[in-house]
């Protein structure tokens, strides 16, 4: 009752659902034994102890699955935990692990170069719906857009990284390396390395006045300066993805 | 409180040390106290410019470590009242150098002087790193080669990124092009890159252009700087280029090649 009275006061909307990309480690397994993974996973942790303290972490069975054998992914799950690392997802596991997995509330995240079809449909209904509850927040973690504007030159050995979109109003220089999750604005001439899509996003686009740069990359595709074989090269240029290729374009 | 001018470059041998003196020099004829600082602690080479070489008693890193004070260490140009050298170590390396001994060291300074220029060494490590901490202004010293420029362009990023002025949030160095060894004869030939190339590049404020001369390596023979040769382009250059930097509104020379009369070109005099 007392809910449904208030519900109105608050205008503003409380909550929404985005979608958006973020980085996490993932944990690709080569085998099935686990006190070698163990073993292994305790030296790189104590390699670089900042790094993994509570990372959260995608555990790919892919690899490990083509043997006949399959993991114990209880026993993996648990240890995990115990070395302060959150795995948030488990990605190419069969039924069996995914039903392991749920009970121990981590979802399975399909990723783009997995060869089995999902098997959501086999799993009960109840484990599924808990899956997507704890799927949605995971998404929600990532922050909105941040887009950077940089009115000074960028100098050679400079590195310059922007979530969102990348808008420069000078120059980049020789031997400056410029990367954005989103598109690439330059508005004096690109000397240096832009890299757009730097998350994989395929529809980000470099645009820059003067094209004279050591690299271009959209998503991973590259190109390095002598194969860019620029026509009318201090003509503005834009440059984006079409069939996996890299096209550069006068505007 | 002092106005700290840093000559810096990135690349070796382009014209560091030169310039430090000359404009150090130049200050001083201009009234002002200035002292200048030899950083490149291991490769001393500005007293042999400055001609006191055989002056030096204790150095920078005596006065950083407490062996001697400021007063023992500075010393006194002969041909001018107002301008004094502070010699780098010559048996010590760049990790003699701390940022808290060079800090206090121009603090110390700033209380006397006008001007306090460190002549930086090449590279962008300890020494070089420390020459510019502290600096409010910076020469960027550039030959007009794409070597020379592009460290420039790296020198200038660091200057921009990892200064006090830069860590403390406060308005950024101002940093200056001075372009040395310029010879407009061979930037019309095509083996040279010229003022406006360089410009590009860069985007800097244009100092001066100090052209190629038989009259520098003359002078840092002799221990002399070179803005005291008042007949030589470079020194009147490096006039220009004090005058230019303390306010002075003088027209850039020395950019394009010296027309040759027909007479000249007859009997090929130069």
């Amino acid at each position: 009752m007392s809910t449904d009275t208030e519900a109105p006061i608050y205008t503003k909307s409380a909550l929404e659902f985005k979608s958006s990309s973020f980085s996490a480690p993932v944990l690709l397994l080569h085998t099935t034994e686990l006190k070698h993974i163990k073993h292994q996973l305790k030296e790189k942790i104590t390699q670089a102890p900042d790094f993994f303290k509570n990372s959260p972490l995608l555990i790919d069975l892919q690899n490990c699955n083509d043997d006949e054998k399959s993991i114990d992914l209880d026993a993996l799950i648990k240890f995990l935990f115990t070395e302060k690392l959150f795995p948030i997802g488990i990605s190419n596991g069969n039924d069996e692990q995914n039903i392991i997995a749920l009970k121990h509330h981590i979802p399975m995240h399909t990723m783009r170069d997995v060869r089995s079809p999902a098997s959501d449909s086999i799993l009960d209904e109840s484990l599924a719906s808990d899956a997507a509850a704890i799927a949605k927040p995971d998404e929600e973690t990532a922050n909105t857009v941040e887009n950077m504007l940089i009115s000074q030159p960028i100098r050679s050995g400079q590195r310059i990284y922007a979530k969102g979109d990348l808008t420069i109003l000078s120059h980049v220089s020789a031997g400056a390396e410029v990367m954005a999750e989103g598109n690439i604005h330059i508005y004096g001439s690109l000397r240096g390395r832009a890299l757009a899509g730097v998350q994989g996003n395929p529809e980000s686009r470099i645009f820059c006045s003067v094209l004279e740069a050591e690299l271009v990359s959209i998503a991973g595709h590259y190109k390095v300066s002598e194969e860019l074989n620029i026509a009318d090269p201090l003509k503005p240029k834009q440059i984006f993805l079409q069939n996996q290729a890299l096209i550069i374009k006068t505007l | 409180m002092a106005r700290i001018i840093v000559v810096t470059s990135g690349k070796g041998g382009v014209g560091k040390t030169t310039t430090s003196a000359a404009i150090a020099m130049g200050l001083a004829k201009k009234g002002h106290k200035t002292a200048v600082i030899d950083f490149d602690v291991g490769l001393r080479n500005l007293d042999l410019i400055m001609g006191c070489e055989r002056r030096v008693v204790y150095d920078f890193v005596n006065v950083i470590n407490g062996e001697a004070t400021l007063r023992q260490a500075l010393i006194k140009d002969k041909r001018c009242n107002q301008l004094f050298i502070l010699p780098a170590s010559q048996t010590r390396d760049k990790d003699a150098l701390t940022q808290e001994g060079v800090g206090k060291v121009l603090d110390e300074l700033s209380k006397e002087f006008k001007y306090i220029v460190c002549d930086s060494p090449a590279g962008i490590e300890r020494g070089a790193n420390l020459a510019m901490y502290f600096a409010d202004d910076a020469f960027v010293v550039t030959n007009p080669e794409i070597a020379s420029v592009r460290d420039s362009d790296r020198m200038l990023g660091i200057l921009s990124s990892k200064s006090r002025r830069a860590e403390k949030g406060e308005e950024a160095i101002k940093e200056y092009l001075l372009l040395s060894r310029y010879s407009p004869k061979r930037v019309n030939l095509g083996e040279m890159l010229s003022v406006e190339d360089v410009q590009d590049i860069l985007s800097l404020h244009l100092l001066g252009v100090i052209p190629e001369s038989k009259s520098v390596l003359n002078a840092s023979n002799s221990g002399t700087p070179i803005i005291l040769d008042e007949e030589s382009n470079a020194g009147q250059a490096y006039a220009d280029v004090v005058a230019r930097y303390l306010g002075e509104d003088v027209p850039h020379r020395f950019i394009n090649e010296e027309k040759k009369s027909l007479f000249g070109k007859l009997f090929g005099s130069r």
